[in-house]
This record gives C-alpha cells, structure tokens and sequence, in this order.
C-alpha cells in the first residue's frame, strides 16, 4: 500500500461527521487546504471534490495495543506492514509493544522504530519495558526512554512477575507521566495452560488457564497502584472478576484504566472447539459470562479503550497442534467492522461512543491529544462506511499474518482508510472528481 | 459366530477421533463387531485376509507398548500391511513439523493412520489435512476412544448389558483421556458413572458433565458394579498434584481390605500400566475380580472392529 498526496485543496462531501469531544454527529462536508480542515459545514466546494457516499468521517483512531514484531520477527510483521495494516483498519495511529528483539528497553531501540514508522501516514508511539530484557528484574531508563518518545511502559507478553519491581516501576512512572501497562497474569496459576480453564477445556483435554491467573494480577497491581499512585492501565481486560476489581478500584478512586479486544467482547471458550489454533491468545478466550461483563462494561462506559492485542504469526508457527502453537490473533484490520456491526448494529453502543472508545479514550490513557474536527484542525481523520457490507478474508489482510478468529465473518460497516496530513492511506483509492 | 456380513451399518465418520457425540446404536455395532472377531483369535490359524492390500501407519508420538502392540496385532490378524513410526529416531527428532510428516505419508499412499499423540486435537488435525483414514489411539489427555471400547466390551461380557450399570472411574481424571472416553461411551449405552478421585487430580469443570463426583474412595466401591482405576503418573507428586504417593495409596489405592468391606465387590478395570503398590494392590490386581488380562485381549478385538468397519474394502467377515 503506498500513501497517496491529496491535492492541495478539496472537499469530501456527503459525509456523516462525528465528533464527541465537538458535540458534532451530523450529515456534510469538509473542505481541507494544506492539510488543515478549514470549513466544516453543507454544500461546500472546492476545485476538486470526493463524494463519500454516507461515510462516516471521524477524528482517527488509536490502536492502543499492537505487536509490530520489528525489530527481530520480521517474517511475522514488519513497522511498515503493521502501519498498512493500521490504515485499512481504519487507525491514524497506534502504540506497539516492547517485545521485540532486542527489547525497546533503551532510548536507541525506540528511537529506531519511530524512525522506521517515519514516512508513512500512521503514527507509530513506543511503548517501552518495564524492565530490561523484560526481565523482571532492574527498571529501564524511563525518563529517558520517555524523552525519546515512549508513550508506556510495560513488559508485556509476561507479567512484570515481582510485586517490588512493580511497586518501583510505579513509583518511579510519576517521574515521567506515564502509564505502566500491565499484562495481568500469574505464570505460576497459567502453568502451561493452553485455553481458559473451564468445563469446554476439560471436554478438549487442552491444558487451563484458570480466570484466578489474571483476577489475583490484576488485584494485586491494583493495591500496588493505589499504594504507590501511579497510573496503572490494565491491558486486554478479559475476566469478570478483573473487570469487578477495576471498576471498584475507579470507584474508590485508583488511578487505574483499562482496554478491553474485540476478541474477548465477541468470542468466548467455545470458539476454541475445533482445536482452530487463531482461537488461541493470552489472556484465553473466557466464558459466555465474562464476555457479557464486558459488553455490559462498554454499554456502561467503564472502559477507556478498544484495543487489539494485534499478535501477528506466522503459518509455521500457528498451523500445528494446539498446544504447540504460538498465542496470539491479528485484528488491526477487523476491529472496527467488528464492533460496528456487533456493538452498534445491536445496540449496544451509540456511533458516537464507537469513535470516542477507538479514538479519545485510548489516546488519553497515554497523553496523546484528540484529533478533532473543527476549523483550524491539522487533518487526522478515519473514514469508514456503516453500509458496506463485506467478509472476512485473510487474503486480502495488509499484515504479513493472517491469524485472524473472525475468518470468515461477515461484518456490516468497514473503514475504508485514513485522512493523515497531506496523504491519504487505506484500502479504497480516493475519488477526486 | 462369523456374520457373513453386516448390513447397513456403516459408521457415521470415516475417522475414529473420539466418543464425543457417537450414538449408542453405533458404540454397540462396534463391540458386537469386535464380539464376532474376537473368535479369530483363538484359531489354530490366527488370520484372515479382510484388510489384504490395505495399508496401515502406526504413528506414534509418544511412548506406548500396549495400545502400538495391541494395533500392530490386530492388523496383522486382518492382513493389513502396516509400518511403524515413532517419535525417537524419526525425522520428528530432527526438527519436521507434524504436518510436514503427516504429508509425507499421505504422499506413500497409507489407507489409515493409528495416531498416538501428546498433544488433544492431533487426530482432527490429521483428518483436516489427509485423504486417510485416521484412528485416535489416544491424544494428550483428550480422548483415547478404542481403550473406551475395549473397556465396554469388557463389561458387555461380564454384565451382559451396560445399561444401568454403574461404573466408577477412579483416579487422575484431569490429565486422563481414558476417563473422557469412557465417560462419554458409557453415557451413550445408558451406564451411571462416577468420577472419584482427589480434588487436585479433579477436572475444571467436572461437575458439569452427566456424572457424580466423588472424594470418597469407600463410597465408590460401595456404589459401583465395576472400577476403572487409572494409572497414576508418577511425577504428579513434583508437579505438586500429591503429597506423596504413598498418601494417595493411602487414601484412593484399590485394596483387598477396602473391596472386602462393600456388601458386593466390584469388578475391577485397569488400562495398564498398572503401578502395582500405588492405586492398586498386587492382591487386587491378581486375583479373581480383576479382568486386567481380558482387557488386553479385547483391546485387539475392538481395534480389528474398528480397522474392518473403518478400512474393510467391503465389510464382510470371513
């Protein structure tokens, strides 16, 4: 996918624009001059014009969590791939995992990847380790590493296992305003688990991962959180009881958010049926009744974010038994039709919460400002088309990994790409009449 | 008792991966196969020529002397020609992935796979990806459906009918396939079943199948017709499963004191190995009740049910 330089000056038309942060959810046109929204309003002109057909024109989402797998795992995604899989997806931008190889646990590994995303319209913020090596031990540079452009801190794809180290990693975040971003889980309770735990993995004789694994984490880094007051973000949100623990913990007021994937909103241990091995990611697909909490928590608004958890794969390393195969799915490129066709389409979120959960709330939990939709606005925006109605297909996926459980779906509404500066970059060629 | 040949029963899938889900009618027309077949193995001339020209791969990805011998005798008593492939020493060793050695003997035209592995799901995986027949003889701690039917036959024989029979299954349920097989077989012929074992060997979620579970080794003898007392693995105790075997003896060992105890004594089952010393007594294990030995031999009579009803180029017994 190469970005394509929008003319200089123009205007989409026939658009439904959506701003929460604006109080904006209403049909028109936008013109654009050097990369800067000018007019927001109905029958606009300009020399050249892009007539939208009903999309939704939207300030551009965040993927708060992706594995970009650059440096070091290159044949499962690359910067650049990740970055095109971002912009069909519908994402302006997105934070990416530290667990590369070598680890962005220095200023210079970090300073590479933005580097390498540089050039291509889908920001890329580094989320920096924990610790170095993520190996649980010595706390990286974090004002430094903050310096270069890390936007979090955590050792995600293991736990930051010793409750001391997560208690000074917290500590020590006050210095840069950052959040440290906890991958939840006891690798003591996982063992060598391979799905959740429950009646469905007795029935498959798979190895469990049993719920207390991440309700005892997540707890515990709550406490250490609510001890120390440093900014604690729980990433892939999957269980009841974390989510109770959470929600209680915002309540008493803990300085605590949290993200939650498409994978645990949609699918539950059922999915695992089959032994298809992209139904297998860390935390495990959970039951029916953990996935409701989550619906419930979206409908409720205790969530800040939607956020993918996109683990790319290779074939050699997903297409053998189940317990041998790697954890993790992609979703960049099916998030959003995902949740608009499950989430709005049923009811149980309102478009205008949609933008906000994929574009205000992940962004604010690392401190990014909101792209908005208003005169004098460098242009950041999504678009995507509720109507369209289309399949899942991992053929056609921009990431160099297709370990995608949503083969196959078929989703109503679908982005169609993104509006970044001066460029745009996405699926669908624009069409400037 | 040869049938010339058995009408209209074809089995529902062309693989055997498991019990889950197989109609009573179908568990039965294999045992009553394997009934009929059994004859075979008291001839002079222990050999017939059913399976002639088919050729069978036995695949073995983990250790195993009973289950690979039982299907390498009953293949033989069919005729099959059959190759042997295990773990150690194979290209497995080297790096191969199993679906490159699934490939690879698809390529050598093999009519069935036995395959034995470590991790559930391996069969379905093989089935998905090959034009042969493939047969679970047991994978991780799924399912291991032809012990199951070895078992029930065993009791066919003892009890005459499985309906309303009560068996216990006693032991390390969680990491068993052995349990889930016949949980599910016995359920389909109308059998009552009981899971007693500790909590710690106790699966997720245990209580949500058709069954009782129990803690109590003496009230499972008491209530049973028959036992099925699995193998304990012994490195349970370092995973930290059990304090000790010994406790475990202590507490679920099948012993001669306890059996004596119930009004009527059950009959007793073991898939073997047996840890003579640990879940069961050498005084249980040898004496009258036990019908460890009939076991092994009607685990070649259902594996030759199942090779004839699967890969027979027409079923008919001769």
């Amino acid at each position: 996918m190469e970005p394509i330089r929008l003319p200089k000056k123009y205007c989409l038309k026939g658009a439904r624009l959506i701003d929460p942060v604006q109080g904006l959810d209403k049909a028109g046109d936008l013109v654009i001059e050097n990369g800067v929204i000018t007019e927001i309003g109905s029958d606009l002109s300009a020399p050249v014009c892009w007539d939208m057909q009903g999309a939704i024109i939207c300030p551009g989402f965040f993927d708060l969590h992706v594995h970009l797998r650059e440096p070091g795992f290159e044949d499962a995604e690359t910067i650049r791939t990740g970055q095109e899989a971002a912009a069909a997806g519908g994402f302006t931008g997105m934070a990416c995992m530290p667990n590369t190889e070598p680890t962005l646990d220095q200023a210079g590994v970090v300073r590479w990847v933005i580097q390498q995303a540089d050039g291509f319209p889908v920001a890329v913020h580094p989320v920096a380790a924990v610790t170095k090596g993520r190996k649980g031990e010595e706390l990286t540079e974090m004002v430094e590493l903050r310096e270069t452009g890390a936007v979090g801190f955590s050792d995600d794809g293991s736990p930051t296992a010793n409750p001391e180290i997560m208690r000074r990693a917290l500590e020590y975040s006050l210095l840069v305003k950052a959040p440290i971003i906890s991958h939840a889980e006891d690798l003591d309770l996982s063992r060598d688990g391979a799905m959740h735990e429950s009646e469905t993995s007795t029935r498959l004789g798979l190895p469990g991962i049993p719920r207390i694994s991440e309700d005892i984490a997540t707890i515990r880094d709550i406490m250490l959180a609510e001890y120390t007051g440093g900014h604690l973000h729980l990433a892939h949100l999957s269980t009841e009881g974390a989510l109770r623990a959470f929600e209680e913990a915002v309540k008493r007021g803990v300085r605590v958010t949290a993200e939650v994937t498409p994978h645990h909103l949609l699918l539950s241990d059922k999915a695992v049926e089959g032994y298809d091995t992209d139904t297998k990611m860390k935390p495990p697909l959970r039951e029916e009744s953990d996935r409701m909490a989550l619906m419930e928590s979206l409908k409720a608004k205790s969530i800040q974010a939607i956020a993918t958890d996109h683990a790319p794969h290779t074939f050699e390393s997903k297409v053998v038994p189940y317990d041998e195969a790697a954890f993790g799915v992609v979703g960049l490129e099916t998030a959003v039709g995902l949740i608009w066709d499950r989430c709005v389409d049923q009811g149980v979120m309102e478009p205008a919460d949609i933008v906000s959960i994929f574009s205000q709330g992940p962004r604010q939990v690392v401190g990014l400002s909101v792209p908005a939709i208003k005169a004098g606005a460098p242009m950041e925006l999504t678009i995507f088309h509720p109507e369209e109605s289309w399949q899942v297909k991992t053929e056609e996926f921009y990431s160099k990994s297709i370990n995608s459980p949503f083969k196959g779906w078929e989703l109503k509404g679908r982005p169609w790409g993104i509006l970044k500066d001066t460029h745009w970059a996405g699926r669908v060629e624009p069409d400037f009449k | 008792m040869t049938p010339e040949r058995v009408k209209g029963q074809e089995l529902s899938s062309r693989h055997l991966l498991g019990l889950e889900g197989m109609p009573g009618e179908e568990i039965s027309h294999i045992l009553d196969t394997a009934d009929a077949l059994k004859e075979i193995l008291d001839r002079p001339i222990k050999k017939v020529p059913t399976l002639r020209g088919v050729t069978v791969v036995n695949l073995f990805f983990e250790p195993s002397t009973r289950t690979r011998l039982s299907f390498e005798l009953a293949e033989k008593r069919l005729s099959a020609d059959l190759m042997n492939f295990s773990k150690t020493g194979s290209s497995v060793s080297k790096g191969e992935t199993l679906l490159d050695t699934a490939q690879n003997i698809e390529a050598m035209r093999i009519d069935v796979v036995v395959v034995r592995h470590q991790c559930p799901g391996v069969p379905g995986f093989l089935a998905d990806r090959l034009n042969s027949v493939i047969i679970n003889a047991g994978d991780g701690a799924h399912e291991h459906p032809t012990q199951a039917l070895l078992d029930m036959l065993t009791l066919r024989q003892k009890f005459g009918d499985i309906k309303g029979l009560k068996v216990a299954i006693v032991g390390d349920i969680a990491h068993s396939r052995v349990a889930l097989s016949n949980i599910y077989g016995l359920k389909a012929l109308g059998a009552e079943v009981m899971l007693c074992g500790p909590p710690t060997l106790m699966p997720r979620g245990a209580e949500s199948l058709p069954i009782k579970v129990c803690h109590d080794i003496d009230e499972a003898i008491s209530w049973a017709d028959a036992l099925n007392v699995l193998r304990l693995q012994l490195e349970r105790q370092k995973s930290g499963f059990l304090p000790s075997l010994r406790e475990y003896h202590m507490t679920f060992g099948i012993t001669m004191k306890r059996l004596e105890k119930a009004a009527e004594m059950p009959l007793i089952m073991h898939p073997g190995p047996m840890n003579r010393g640990v879940e069961i007594e050498s005084a249980v294990a040898d004496s009258g009740h036990s019908v460890v030995l009939d076991q092994v031999t009607n685990g070649v009579a259902v594996r030759m049910a199942v090779l004839v009803l699967l890969s027979a180029p027409e079923v008919k017994l001769t």
